[in-house]
């Protein structure tokens, strides 16, 4: 065995096997990268809680990806010792299915945000947002105060309609009623009227004026909203014990 | 490269060409460098060997398992139970601990002060600072102005259930709107605010025109002398301590529109040990409450004893 690689010429002097010979190898690649998309079932937890965004929350995803949050924050919190103690239960991949696209990142300037909902009352998000330096002196963050004087687009329907044809269960309800929901979300009990709300999205909606700005619904509202439902929807205490390896049931269930 | 199959060799290098010539250039067929070679073999065998042991290769129904058993989250629960076990000679005491034992014991109060100081850290600092020096609607924490009261059951019951939270047992109370909702025109307003900044000076404040107004409307809450009740979270308006500031502005602002800010329950969100020691954190920065001087916190208490 002097040249194991000596046939390589007549490899390159045929063009058609040469090709015949990349289009195999390439085929290799491209299976294993893409066979298991068509079995992403498998791997989603069957857990309880997690539904699609309401309009106003969508709103502030736009938000969240226009002003480029991701460049600074991820949202997974990943299945380590310190990252569990400090952020919560580490993400679940059925908490990011109706993401598109996910917002899992890849740099943490700032802090993680997976599990931010609920964490800091609606006013320190607001005035943390307008001045950040205002409550954590050493924040290299930007301020975003012009999110108070910008009015939320709320007119959602299109994107709902959008992420129903690649899978997100969006019921034509849901559709129909896109701008009413954002707008009940974002006034809330008792000046609002949030019970349609509530029937399509479920009872744990956060439904209020986010901004403190009762007259404007502004794209303050909408990114609070978000930042507020971030993590809080699977139900943890009825998913107990979860084992991700036998996750099967998901996707029946939403086809229900 | 040849039909006449022989073998063209560079004179200067002795290694073969690959016969191709450009204006009297030839290229060396060297062969690949050996250490290359072996790299790549020893990868293919590793990533065979990769494959059999940790999970990897996509099946119907999911993916293999791999000889190992391997899963980041079995990886978790390992380190986690690693560091339950290192916590374990604390945690067993301090779990069944009360909090005067907590404090009495040196090893208890450092395992307390360590876990509070980092939980603080995560959860608490970015409101009431990285020092608990508060700010403007975060109350400073280093001093013995308390709104809910600083005992260390009361600061238990505020840290667990929070202030106007989104929970059945957080603190709760209303300041009312005296402007926006009517119950005093501009005028009062005007003279409550000067009457309640008169209350931190050391003058005669029971002549003033506000002192009606504010026995009236102020004081079923902040006390007939101002002082505050802990039941309420009314703060004491006498120390010269101001959450919103202390400008004529500012205390308008409070009375006409009010202030009801709002502290997250943590029950959810740590546990029982984690909020503990909080509890002790934060009782000790500097004006935590002795329980000698405690006052009735919770409201079970008396029912409790009916149901006895």
């Amino acid at each position: 065995m002097k040249n194991p690689f000596k046939h390589h010429e007549f490899l390159e002097k045929n063009s058609i096997i040469l090709l015949i010979g990349i289009i195999l190898t390439v085929l290799v690649g491209g299976i294993v990268e893409i066979i298991p998309l068509f079995r992403k079932e498998t791997v989603i937890e069957p857990v309880k809680g997690v539904r699609p965004y309401t309009p106003l929350e969508l709103a502030g995803y736009n938000i969240y990806i226009r002003e480029g949050c991701y460049n600074c924050h991820s949202q997974q919190i990943r299945p380590l010792r310190d990252e569990v103690t400090r952020y919560g239960h580490y993400s679940l991949a059925a908490e990011s299915m109706y993401d598109h696209p996910f917002q899992w990142g890849s740099k943490r300037t700032g802090p993680d945000l997976a599990r931010v909902g609920g964490k800091y009352s609606d006013k320190w998000h607001v005035a943390h947002l307008i001045e950040p330096r205002d409550l954590v002196p050493e924040s290299i963050m930007p301020s975003f105060g012009f999110l108070m004087n910008n009015g939320a687009n709320l007119d959602m329907r299109p994107h709902l309609e959008t992420l129903k044809i690649i899978g997100v269960p969006y019921s034509e309800d849901m559709i129909k009623n896109a701008e009413k929901d954002a707008k009940a979300q974002a006034i809330g009990e008792p000046r609002g009227d949030t019970t349609g709300l509530m029937e399509r999205y479920g009872e744990k909606v956060n439904a209020r004026d986010f901004d403190g700005q009762p007259n404007m619904i502004s794209e303050m509202d909408a990114l609070v909203a978000y930042l507020q439902v971030l993590g809080t929807m699977v139900d943890f205490e009825a998913t107990k014990d979860v084992d991700p390896s036998t996750a099967e049931t998901n996707m029946a269930s939403k086809e229900e | 490269m040849s039909d006449d199959k022989k073998k063209d060799i560079d004179e200067i290098s002795g290694v073969e060409t690959t016969g191709h010539e450009w204006d009297g250039l030839k290229e060396l067929n060297n062969p690949l460098p050996r250490w290359w070679i072996w790299v790549w073999v020893i990868s293919i065998i590793w990533s065979i060997w990769y494959f059999v042991v940790y999970p990897a290769w996509p099946v119907p129904g999911g993916a293999t398992e791999g000889t190992s058993g391997y899963t980041q989250f079995k990886e978790l629960q390992e380190s986690q139970q690693e560091i339950v076990q290192r916590q374990q000679q604390y945690l067993s005491d301090f779990e069944k601990a009360e909090f005067h034992q907590i404090m009495d014991d040196p090893g208890l109060y450092a395992f307390a002060m360590a876990g509070g100081r980092a939980a603080f850290k995560d959860n608490c600092a970015v409101c009431h600072g990285t020092g608990a020096e508060g700010g403007i609607g975060y109350p400073n924490l280093n001093d013995d102005d308390w709104l809910w009261g600083g005992t260390m059951d009361a600061i238990h019951t505020t840290l667990e259930y929070g202030i106007r939270a989104d929970n059945l047992d957080t603190r709760l109370s209303q300041m009312p709107a005296f402007g926006k909702e009517g119950l005093l025109n501009k005028e009062q307003i005007d003279e409550v605010v000067e009457y309640v900044m008169a209350l931190s000076s050391d003058e005669d404040v029971t002549q003033m025109p506000g002192h009606q107004i504010f026995q009236q409307n102020c004081a079923s809450c902040h006390g007939p002398d101002a002082k505050g009740m802990h039941e309420f979270g009314a703060p004491n308006l006498t120390d010269g301590i101001w959450l919103y500031g202390g400008e004529r502005a500012d205390i308008y602002e409070t009375v006409y529109n009010a202030r009801n800010s709002l502290m997250p329950a943590w029950n959810e969100r740590l546990d029982d040990n984690t909020i503990r020691q909080l509890t002790v954190y934060v009782h000790q920065l500097g004006g935590g409450v002795e329980e000698a001087a405690k006052e009735p916190t919770s409201i079970l208490s008396p029912v409790k004893s009916m149901e006895e």
